[in-house]
């Protein structure tokens, strides 16, 4: 008996290898395990078993319907998953189409420099504030210590609405209109659009500048090389060396100019820097107290400096930009880049 | 300002290369733009002497020569007729370059040898004059390198010289810079002269009628001079700096004035009638013409040279042609003079003569340097010319020039106003290297005196920015300002220009930045009624081109060209916006009022991509529904659309205004068909503008928290038919008129006009919700409230229930 039991274990293993669908396994399940199956038939016999060797022929007969049950319930449950599997493939779509429409806009390059500039100033705690872009010739010249029939207004060629209202040649009126209205201290920055009576590859009409005006007692020299080293140092990278030089402002004394190491060529010497291996990046200086007697603030007592740079220069050499065109001609082909 | 190397050596000792000098000049404040260095264009040119000429046998325009470097003896064919027996002369041996890569063989010339040849200054590339052989000074050691005796090796510095130095604006002054900052001394050029001929006051004088525009006048007679070019040296330096050699005297007056920064001038004294010379105010309209041949209109109070009857120079600015040197002049007066730097400036500007001269005299000449010009001058020019001077000098000086007196200096402040500690002795020391009178006062003043040229320095603050940018500006040590603390904070209008940033591009908007100016047309092809205050532009009086001759008063005008230009590059499909300033008109000698706007544009296909939807177009709603988020998120009280506004550039039936309650916030539209064959512009194109300043004053950053709702809410949804140009805003405004407390939320859900609805009808589906705070509402509270509110707007509509 237990020979045939073997050899019944035997023929159902060999139809389950055979058995290709769910169909199959389920006769397969009917012919031994089923009540009128060839395994319970054998069970049924157990009545020709020796009496002591019972337990164990029980036994063995159960392991085996166990087993063949597993087995068919395993490949049963295979046979499903890769039915759905197969069905679920037969709604493949493509991938590689492209996603519909959720695309970001750009900010101008401009504007991601000046943002730039608001919060490494603003972590120094100067605030921002705006002034108007059509100014009067008092506030963009006079009160800066830039008399009419002063050659110093060469430095800046001027549009005019009229005798005395001008489009602003630069932010610094900015500070004028401040102080005038705060005592200090005053540590504020301002950006904004100027305007320039000028065109070509370096120059356009119309610029951004921002301006930066810092007042206090005690305000040194050394001040205004520490913020604007820590300012550069945080725009063009930690490693950027810097110099400080000396310069011309009406409104500022002494006047800096300050250069970077050129980003370019690192100092070697280039077309971009002029050969000279640096780069004029903004103009500084000490207030100059003609202007802080313009306001009514105490020379004597309060000392401060102030600093402009051109957005789009920054923006030219942190991107790359040749031509400074590029930014108002809002050619979708340029903005996208960005 | 070009400055040569050379020239500078003849008044300083420079004994570091170019480029340290360069460098150097830049840390002191004199930044060098540019340093050319160059050498002669020619090699294997010597110094020789003609040992013998005779007449080319075969040829009577040739002649043979032997010439002689000392060393070694060459026959030299040689076309030239002005050499003689004994002349120094530069010959360029067999294998010399000359310039234009010409290279010197051994030739036959009509069967005599030639080993080499003599040259002319233009075949040497130093002079233009061809007209013969270059005729060396004959001390020059024969056999010597041309170049190298010639000192043709020069490197010239342009130096950008700031407004206020107007005492660097002469090679003497970039000498005593780098004689400052290097510890050197500085030479002076000789002034001394030798009067021969007979007392000036007996041949002419000057009587000065308007002293506050000319306060001196000096000048001098030089007589029998003989005008041609002038000696080498002279037209080396002035070419250097790039000035074209005239003749000697005018060359004189150049040199003298790029050596000392003193402008001079010399008169034919032939053409000065009456033999004198005035000095006035011209009047209106005066007619003269100046020595570059062009007539000028002269507007009164410009300043004028004239003789005993006519106008000779526009002073201070250029001469003028009926007095200028003639080779035949014999007889000049020199001009030497201090004008008025502000009428120099006014002239210069309105003539638009910026002349060397006037460039000097309107930044501020050394006063007390007039008369040493007018020596130096008168020595070149008697020395160039073999002219004689007249005894005396006349100096008209009737009104006394203030130059810099003596300024005070607390050597504290210094310290204060630089954060160092610079010692009183170097702070002596920098300044008297710069020519200055250092006086003591008391412990720790100082009274400092400037020589007469540096007019700038008149406050004790010149005196620090003299003292650091000779110290260094790198020897001051970078510190942070230890001072109020005080935070940064932002407004709210750059608060809410942050926030729309973020929108617009999140919702696919690309930022522009256009200029402020446009065309003054764009108001009439936009389509402006007569009333529109955006007509009001304010006009820019001297524009670059007429399409930027006003300044905006929308900023929709430039993004449509924005959308032009890029259709013309082919991208058809755009989304972008700009923030930027309006400008309105006001009264005369106002300002303008500046509005901060956001407008955006909107155009094209919905998706880059329509593989998924093909060619769906941007429309309206896609722009409302960003400017709803935008009111949205900056929760602008009681936002509102409404249509039939009157906005010209838009289409009147697919246009809104934007509103708050009742105040008007912008527009919202597609632009006017009209406007676009106008511009030749494509549609439908789909425009917002924005009032910045209003979203500014009245956005809420943030709102006070609600609780989420416990209970669910119920909805239920109904039909209505109703006419045609009825506006959901209406079923909004109705639904909400019914106060009914339960009421959430309405949503249009279905918009439908067609087939099975009457003509002039539509069907708008709407969903209403229901919520209760504090419990779950029952079927029949739901269902009363809704037929409360559907009875509403059925009775106030006329519509029914589909």
């Amino acid at each position: 008996m237990m020979g045939e039991l073997a050899a019944l274990r035997e023929q159902a293993e060999a139809e389950l290898r055979k058995a290709g669908t769910e169909e199959d396994l389920l006769t397969v399940r009917t012919r031994y395990l089923g009540r009128k199956g060839l395994l319970t038939g054998l069970l049924r016999n157990i009545s020709h078993v020796a009496l002591e060797e019972r337990p164990e022929f029980g036994k063995r007969c159960n392991e085996v319907k166990e087993d063949l049950s597993a087995r068919i319930d395993q490949l049963l449950a295979g046979m499903a998953a890769s039915k759905r599997n197969e069905s679920l493939l037969r709604e493949r779509i493509d991938v590689t189409l492209p996603g519909r429409g959720v695309r970001h806009g750009t900010l101008h390059p401009v504007t991601q420099v000046r943002e730039e500039i608001c919060r490494i100033f603003a972590g120094l705690g100067f605030s921002v504030v705006e002034g108007p872009e059509v100014e009067l010739d008092y506030y963009n010249f006079e009160a800066l210590n830039i008399p009419k029939d002063h050659p110093a207004r060469d430095m800046q060629d001027t549009f005019y609405v009229e005798e005395n209202i001008v489009l602003r040649t630069h932010t610094s009126p900015v500070q004028v209109r401040i102080m005038e209205k705060t005592t200090p201290p005053v540590r504020i920055l301002s950006p904004g659009r100027v305007y320039r009576r000028d065109s070509d590859i370096s120059h356009t009409p119309m610029f951004h500048q921002i301006e930066g005006l810092l007042v206090d007692r005690g305000v040194t020299f050394g001040d205004l090389k520490g913020i604007l080293t820590v300012f550069l140092k945080q725009v063009f990278g930690e490693e950027t060396a810097l110099r400080f030089r000396p310069s011309f402002f009406p409104f500022t004394e002494p006047s800096a100019e300050v250069d970077i190491r050129c980003v370019m060529c690192s100092g070697k010497g280039c077309r971009v820097c002029g050969q000279s291996g640096w780069l004029e990046i903004l103009g500084s200086g000490m207030v100059d107290p003609e202007v802080f007697k313009n306001v009514g603030y105490d020379p004597e007592e309060f000392t401060g400096f102030a600093f402009g740079l051109g957005l789009e220069r920054i923006a030219m050499l942190k991107f790359g930009i040749s031509d400074i065109r590029l930014f108002f001609e809002n050619d979708m082909r340029f903005l996208d880049q960005f | 300002m070009l400055v040569s190397l050379n020239w500078l050596r003849d008044y300083v000792d420079v004994d570091v290369p170019a480029t340290e000098l360069a460098e150097r000049l830049t840390m002191a404040g004199l930044e060098v733009d540019a340093l050319n260095e160059k050498g002669p264009d020619f090699r294997g040119v010597r110094v020789a002497r003609i040992l013998s000429l005779k007449p080319h046998s075969n040829a009577d325009h040739l002649s043979l020569c032997e010439v002689t470097t000392g060393e070694s003896t060459y026959p030299v064919v040689c076309g030239a007729r002005n050499i003689r027996v004994g002349d120094t002369v530069p010959l360029a041996l067999v294998g010399a370059t000359l310039p234009g890569d010409l290279v010197i063989r051994s030739s036959r010339i009509r069967d005599e040898v030639s080993e080499g040849m003599l040259c002319s200054e233009e075949e040497l590339g130093i002079g233009t004059s061809a007209s013969g052989i270059m005729i060396l000074p004959s001390d020059l050691p024969l056999g010597s390198e041309l170049g190298d005796v010639l000192n043709l090796r020069d490197a010239v510095l342009d130096i950008g010289v700031t407004p206020n130095r107007a005492d660097c604006l002469s090679v003497i002054g970039v000498a005593r810079e780098w004689a400052a900052i290097a510890g050197k001394e500085l030479r002076y050029p000789a002034t001394d002269v030798i009067e021969n001929g007979e007392d000036i006051r007996e041949i002419t004088s000057v009587s000065i009628l308007d002293s506050d525009l000319c306060p001196r006048y000096t000048a001098r007679i030089i007589k029998n001079v003989r005008i041609g070019p002038s000696p080498l040296w002279i037209r080396q330096r002035l070419e250097a700096v790039g000035l074209r050699p005239i003749n000697n005297i005018v060359d004189v007056t150049n040199f003298v004035m790029m050596e000392l920064g003193q402008p001079l001038h010399a008169f034919d004294f032939r053409f000065l009638e009456e033999g004198r010379i005035v000095v006035r105010r011209s009047r209106e309209s005066e007619r003269f013409i100046s020595l570059d041949g062009k007539e000028r209109t002269l507007r009164a109070d410009t300043l004028l040279i004239c003789d005993g009857v006519k106008p000779v120079a526009i002073g201070g600015v250029m001469g003028g042609l009926n007095s200028e040197i003639q080779p035949d002049t014999e007889v000049i007066l020199l001009e030497s003079a201090y004008f008025n730097p502000s009428s120099i400036r006014k002239t210069s500007r309105e003539l638009a003569m910026g002349t060397d001269a006037a460039f000097r005299f309107e930044r501020g000449i050394d006063p007390e340097g007039v008369i040493r010009a007018l020596n130096r001058a008168a020595r070149l020019i008697a020395e160039v010319s073999g002219g004689t001077l007249c005894q005396g000098v006349i100096d008209q000086y009737p009104q006394k020039i203030r130059t810099a007196r003596r300024v005070p200096l607390r050597i504290r402040r210094v310290n204060d106003i630089l954060g160092i500690a610079v010692p009183a002795e170097e702070i002596i020391r920098t300044l008297e290297s710069l020519e200055m009178a250092v006086e003591s006062v008391d412990e720790g003043r100082i009274a400092v005196t400037p020589p007469t040229c540096r007019v700038d320095i008149t406050r004790e603050i010149d005196l620090i920015e003299e003292i650091i940018r000779l110290y260094g500006y790198d020897r001051v040590p970078a510190t942070l300002p230890g001072v109020s603390v005080i935070a940064g904070v932002s407004d709210g209008k750059r608060s809410v220009e942050g926030r729309l940033r973020e929108i617009m591009t999140g919702a696919g908007y690309t930022e522009v930045i256009n200029y402020s100016f446009i065309s003054p047309n764009a108001v009439d092809q936009l389509g402006l009624g007569e009333a529109d205050e955006r007509r009001s532009h304010v006009l820019i009086r001297n524009p670059l081109t007429e399409e930027q001759a006003v300044l905006r008063t929308t900023i929709i005008y430039s993004l449509l060209l924005n959308a032009k230009r890029n259709a013309d590059c082919g991208s058809f499909d755009l989304k972008i916006f700009e923030t930027g300033k309006t400008f309105i008109r006001c009264g005369e000698g106002e300002l303008p009022r500046e509005q901060n706007r956001m407008a955006c544009l909107i155009t094209g296909r919905r998706y880059e991509d329509r593989w998924h939807s093909r060619d769906l177009r941007a429309d309206f709603y896609d722009l409302k529904g960003c400017i709803e988020s935008i009111l949205d998120v900056l929760r602008i009280p009681s936002p509102s659309f409404r249509s039939g506004i009157h906005e010209t550039m838009l289409h009147p039936g697919i246009s809104c205004g934007v509103y708050s309650g009742e105040e008007k916030v912008g527009f919202l539209g597609e632009i006017h068909p009209d406007l676009l064959i106008r511009l030749d512009l494509t549609g439908p194109i789909l425009v917002c503008e924005l009032d910045l300043d209003f979203l500014a004053a009245h956005f809420h950053a943030k709102a006070p928290f609600r609780s989420i709702p416990r209970f669910p809410s119920s909805s239920r949804d109904v039909a209505f038919l109703i006419r045609r140009e009825m506006e959901a805003r209406d079923v909004f405004r109705l639904a909400e008129d019914s106060h009914e407390e339960l009421l959430e939320k309405v949503q249009i859900f279905d918009v439908y006009e067609g087939a099975s609805i009457p003509a002039g009808m539509k069907s708008v589906g709407v969903r209403f919700s229901y919520r209760c705070a504090d419990r779950t509402l029952t079927d029949d509270e739901v269902n009363e409230a809704h037929a409360r509110i559907v009875h509403a707007v059925v009775n106030a509509t006329g519509g029914s229930i589909r």
